[in-house]
């Protein structure tokens, strides 16, 4: 990397996370004084009135410009949503991990202006208030998390509409949109017009956001005495005069119209997963070769723009979460996650010049964010292949890979068109999504052993012995491992509909009083359809519950039915009783369940079958069920870092696993419990059928050695074409020694650097709980399957 | 990833009759040689204890999937239990015995005292604490090792039945099919348990999975010959020139290796020979230039330099024997490049490591 990118890369990770208070307190100014009374209008002049005041920050030797905050690092707060208490401010201030630095006057405005104003009012307060005692027992047993308590829908990527028109254009789109309503017929036409002129104050509001851009370079232009400089604000001036107003001309404008773009969604709202410009290396290609055809651009200038994004992305911690929210997700990182490759929308090789472009951009930058990976299709060079995995084996956890031929698969068994499926990929995570065209919501991680746990206690949490669950039967009354399994599949239909009755309240709440017209206009058919983001205006709307350790669960069954039904060594009730005591006095016990048991993630039938069993009970409670937006629920198998909030609240397990230990993560095995090597893995998680998913996690630890030379990159290369041969959805690896994640642990302080792969998402090792970097060393390391 | 490296060899020089006297010498028994496979078949039991269907059976050490170093591609190697040889630097000395035997891992036990109890034949008790262990007393039954919860007592070698494992193998079918690889077949010595290994490669053959056998080389040249019919590509130890060098370190001597070598490269078989580079064994240049003026003429042109490293030698405690080595360091990786540059000048295409 160049000088300037250098410097830009060092200032973005020497700066830290840092609480900003300026959008609340002008956002709470604002509701104060405004009195609209329509609901989509109000936010977005709630949005304008943002984009007008919020500070305008251009840093030295930036070429894309914007900020979300005041200053890199500097994260907003939405009190609309989740109004944070002082005690709130004082954890997120002094914990341990993941900390954000509140300043004095941030607590004094928080006191003085915020709380008075939104307290009761936030949906945070909206939400709990509707939601059942069933919901609230099973919510706080950690049955199921809830995404939407502290931050809003999203889980969107944008597709290719800001390259082809500005957002003057898409104005233009919403004027004749408001021309054709219909009013004589049409009983929402009045609705229908208030979203659709919330939309054109939306689309006012982040292009005055740009031109306050241009006058401050302007400014900073006139007062510079480097030449140099001076000319690189003008031309920064220009190109923010220019876009998102109207659509880029070049490889520059259409970065910085992406950032925009990006900057006036996640101001808007703290949508989950921020912001995603998709499939980056297919919209900006035509800019690049035009660029590199007329001779106004180089590779090596292109880069330079490119990097100067990447430190953009990389300027914005999360949202600051607290509670259950950050249990579930702690980290920085907002998983903006870059898709490569893939196929291009005519079914074609995705694979361009500024694919290979972009990884180089990630090699160099070696940021937490963006969060990157390929989109794999069979029709891809395997030279795509082997250049993502270069990266991969410098242990840092990026790229993942993903089966872009099953991702078109899942989509298209949901009912999309196979254009749409092809222009769409996985975001966040693992998940897949239409890009630009669809609101795949995804709404709280479930605990599938914590359901079994119930079970065999008859629907009581033995942990703070509450009935939370229903009545299932008395574990002695059990003959038979079916009618076990049947108990469990009745406790999963309960806690189903529970959580999917607070997610209908809540969709209904998100979509009456946080509508998000700037996102909407982005997303088809919002515009058209004269309806919101969150109110079922996109043309594709789904909604999804994320299954939680199917690997604990399926040991947890297989040890039942091993031990219990097929050998009868050991009686459901003194299983019961040795999972109550923790194991303590049943080490035997527990040793053989954990030895002796035939395990999930080895290629052998008797677990893998009980997978299967479990991955189709889940999906049968609750694929296909209707959300209040004209889509379906749907599964999807990620847990982020909600595994180890999940085994923090669930008892020991028939698997051999003690209380409180971290469950299994995404599809993974079991820590530990994978003992046949990675084939035997992939050819175990392939058993179930991902394309009945909106994606799945498969995580391999792998060390350095594995992947060395280009023949130990070829066979991993293989590994993968194999696993998605299968069916596969996503894989993603670790590389990384286990004596190197000990070593930082006993010296974080020399491993600040140290990135690994979490879930689906990377992070820096020293900023994981304790617990969740022993899980990360408890993951099979596969760097010898010898005796 | 494992590396193979633990064939070595020694046999006659021709008569049949010689065959006898040389397993005598090596304290193994005339039926194992032959008979090792054949007669057990019906009789043979799996891990379970339930009766296996005919057909050969094989004792089977360890089925590795995912095997990168051991031939072309993702491979899933079929160890196979029992060696004729005994040589010093060996990695996996469990593979070494030709019955299944118990494995202790001392440091998962947790004196319980089950597998006391479980033993029919007395053969273990618990000492102050430790487990002792009798050799004598001990018939290989493993009541010892599903007694044990630890997980601390396994068993090393199971009877399988040829369908068995291929259908092990065919578990791995895609892998071998978009990485170009199959099926190794390594040991031990597998020519040991020649009718298994024979009919074992024809089942993969029909099936169209490309095999290697690696092998140390000794063995009934006639058996070979059948058994490299159904051989895509052989891994070859070649370990020493010096026959009675080859003797002290190995237990054996080397001319039937030497001269079935000569006899695969004059019939076209594809091999690849792997030379364990033992520092005081055969890292000298007298040896080099031995094994290099022996393997020139003979047409063969491919070599694995495969160093000597100590990975196996708590096994060595594992199993209660003296491990020779002690005290030997691995070869360096400039004393390793030094020796391939040294046999590329020859004209050899040399890889190091497997």
């Amino acid at each position: 990397m160049n000088e300037r990118v250098a410097r830009l890369r060092q200032a973005t990770l020497d700066s830290r996370p840092r609480l900003s208070i300026e959008r609340a307190a002008l956002i709470t100014k604002f509701y104060r004084e405004d009195k609209t009374a329509s609901v989509p209008i109000r936010r977005a002049l709630a949005l304008r009135y943002l984009m007008e005041h919020e500070p305008i920050y251009i840093g030295p030797g930036e070429l894309i410009v914007g900020e979300r905050g005041p200053e890199p690092k500097a994260a907003p707060t939405f009190p609309e949503l989740c109004c944070h208490t002082l005690d709130d401010f004082e954890i997120l201030d002094s914990r341990e991990k993941i900390p954000y630095l509140v300043d004095d006057r941030a607590r004094q405005v928080q006191k003085e202006e915020v709380i008075p104003y939104w307290q009761s009012r936030s949906m945070r307060d909206l939400i709990f208030g509707e939601m059942t005692p069933e919901w609230k027992s099973a919510y706080e047993a950690g049955i199921f998390t809830e995404f939407m308590e502290q931050r809003a829908p999203g889980h969107t990527v944008l597709g290719d509409v800001i390259y082809r028109k500005g957002l003057l254009d898409l104005k233009a789109d919403v004027a004749a949109a408001l021309f054709r309503l219909d009013t004589f017929n049409d009983p929402e036409a009045s609705a229908k017009r208030d979203e659709l002129r919330a939309m054109t104050i939306a689309a006012d509001a982040v292009i005055r956001f740009s031109e306050r851009h241009a006058e401050k370079a302007e400014e900073l232009a006139k007062a510079e005495t480097k030449p140099e400089r001076q000319a690189e604000l003008r031309k920064i001036a220009e190109v923010c005069r220019r876009v998102p107003a109207h659509p880029p001309r070049d490889f520059w404008e259409a970065l910085q119209a992406y950032w925009f773009t990006h900057l006036g969604v996640v101001t808007e709202l703290n949508t989950w997963d921020s912001f995603c410009p998709g499939r980056f290396d297919q919209h900006l290609d035509p800019f690049y070769r035009k660029g590199v055809d007329d001779g106004t651009l180089t590779r090596e200038k292109a880069q330079e723009l490119l990097e100067c994004l990447w430190v953009k992305f990389n300027n914005q911690p999360a949202p600051p979460k607290v509670g259950v929210t950050n249990a579930e997700s702690g980290t920085y990182t907002d998983f903006a996650n870059i898709n490569n490759g893939g196929l291009k929308r005519d079914g074609s090789d995705g694979v361009n010049d500024v694919t290979y472009l972009i990884l180089d951009v990630i090699d160099e930058m070696h940021l937490l964010q963006p969060s990157s990976n390929l989109q794999l299709s069979r029709k891809n060079p395997d030279t795509f292949l082997k250049r993502g995995l270069e990266i991969v084996r410098q242990g840092w956890g990026q790229p993942s890979v993903f089966n872009a031929d099953m991702v078109v698969e899942e989509m298209l068994r949901q009912g999309k068109s196979v254009e749409d499926a092809r222009c769409g990929g996985t975001s966040g995570c693992v998940e897949t999504g239409a890009f630009g065209k669809e609101a795949y919501i995804l709404t709280g991680y479930f605990n599938l052993p914590k359901v079994l746990e119930l079970t065999l206690n008859n629907g009581v949490d033995p942990r703070t012995g509450k009935k939370v669950g229903v009545e299932t039967g008395d574990v002695r009354s059990f003959s038979s491992y079916e009618e076990l399994f049947s108990a469990f599949r009745e406790q999963l239909h309960y806690l189903v509909d529970v959580k999917v009755h607070g997610n209908q309240v809540i969709e209904r709440l998100y979509a009456q009083y946080m509508p998000a017209p700037f996102l909407s206009l982005l997303v088809d058919d919002c515009i058209a359809n004269g309806k919101d983001y969150n109110n079922g205006g996109p043309r594709y709307n789904s909604t999804y519950i994320m299954g939680v350790a199917p690997a604990t669960c399926t040991d947890s069954l297989a040890a039942i039915r091993y031990h219990v039904f097929d050998r009868k060594t050991v009686s459901l009730e003194e299983l019961r009783a040795a999972l109550a005591a923790n194991f303590v006095g049943h080490e035997k016990l527990r040793l053989r369940l954990w030895n002796h048991t035939p395990k999930y993630g080895n290629d052998e039938e008797y677990a893998d079958a009980i997978l299967v069993d479990v991955f189709n009970a889940f999906f049968n409670e609750v694929d296909g069920r209707r959300n209040t937006k004209g889509g379906c629920y749907r599964v999807n198998y990620l847990s982020t870092t909600c595994h180890v909030y999940f085994g923090s609240v669930t008892g020991a397990t028939p698997d051999g696993r003690r209380a409180g230990e971290p469950l299994s993560d995404g599809i993974s095995p079991v820590q530990g419990a994978d003992r046949n090597g990675p084939t035997a893995v992939v050819k175990s998680a392939a058993k179930m059928d991902h394309a009945r998913t909106g994606g799945t996690l498969l995580n391999q630890k792998f060390t350095p050695q594995l992947l060395k030379g280009d023949d130990g990159l070829g066979k991993v290369a293989e590994l993968v074409r194999s696993y998605f041969r299968l069916g596969g959805h996503h894989i993603q690896f670790n590389v990384v020694t286990a004596a190197t994640l000990h070593a930082a642990q006993a010296e974080p302080e020399k491993y600040r650097d140290l990135i690994v792969r979490v879930a689906g998402y990377s992070d820096y090792f020293c900023d994981l709980t304790r617990a969740l970097q022993d899980d990360i060393i408890a993951r099979t390391e596969h760097e010898s399957f010898a005796q | 990833m494992m590396l193979s490296q633990c064939r070595c060899g020694f046999g006659p020089s021709g008569e049949p009759s010689e065959w006898a006297d040389l397993f005598d010498l090596a304290g193994i028994p005339h039926s194992t040689i032959s008979g090792m496979d054949g007669p057990a078949l019906t009789t043979a039991l799996d891990h379970t204890g339930s009766p296996t269907t005919s057909g050969p059976a094989g004792l089977v050490l360890n089925i590795m999937h995912f095997a990168l170093h051991d031939g072309p591609g993702i491979r899933t190697t079929v160890f196979l239990k029992g060696c004729p040889l005994h040589c010093w630097w060996c990695h996996n000395p469990e593979s070494q015995s030709a019955e299944p035997e118990v494995i202790y891992f001392e440091e998962r036990c947790i004196h319980s005292g089950d597998c006391v109890r479980a033993c029919p034949n007395g053969a273990l008790r618990l000492d102050e604490g430790r487990l002792i262990h009798d050799p004598a007393r001990c018939q290989h039954c493993a009541e010892c090792v599903s007694a044990c919860s630890a997980a601390a007592r396994q068993l090393a070698g199971r009877w399988m039945t040829v369908p068995d494992v291929l259908a092990e193998i065919l578990k791995d079918q895609v892998f071998f099919e978009e990485s170009g690889g199959g099926v190794t077949v390594s040991g031990g010595e597998p020519l040991m348990q020649a009718a298994f290994v024979e009919s074992l490669l024809a089942a993969c053959r029909a099936r169209r999975i490309r095999t290697v056998l690696d092998t140390c080389g000794w063995a009934d040249p006639e058996v070979l010959l059948r058994v490299s019919e159904n051989v895509d590509l052989f891994f070859y130890d070649l370990k020493l020139m010096d026959r009675e060098r080859h003797q002290r370190f190995t237990g054996m001597k080397n001319d039937v290796i030497l001269q079935n070598l000569k006899m695969l490269a004059e019939r076209g078989s594809a091999v690849v020979v792997r030379i364990p580079v033992i520092p005081g064994v055969n890292d000298d240049d007298h040896t080099v230039d031995q094994i290099s003026g022996f393997l020139l003429p003979l047409g063969l042109r491919e070599i694995d330099l495969l160093p000597y490293h100590r990975f196996g030698s708590d096994k060595y405690r594992r199993l209660h024997l003296l491990y020779e080595m002690e005290g030997v360091s691995p070869p360096s990786d400039a004393q390793m490049e030094a020796l391939a540059s040294r046999l590329r000048r020859d004209g050899f295409t040399v890889r190091v490591g497997g």
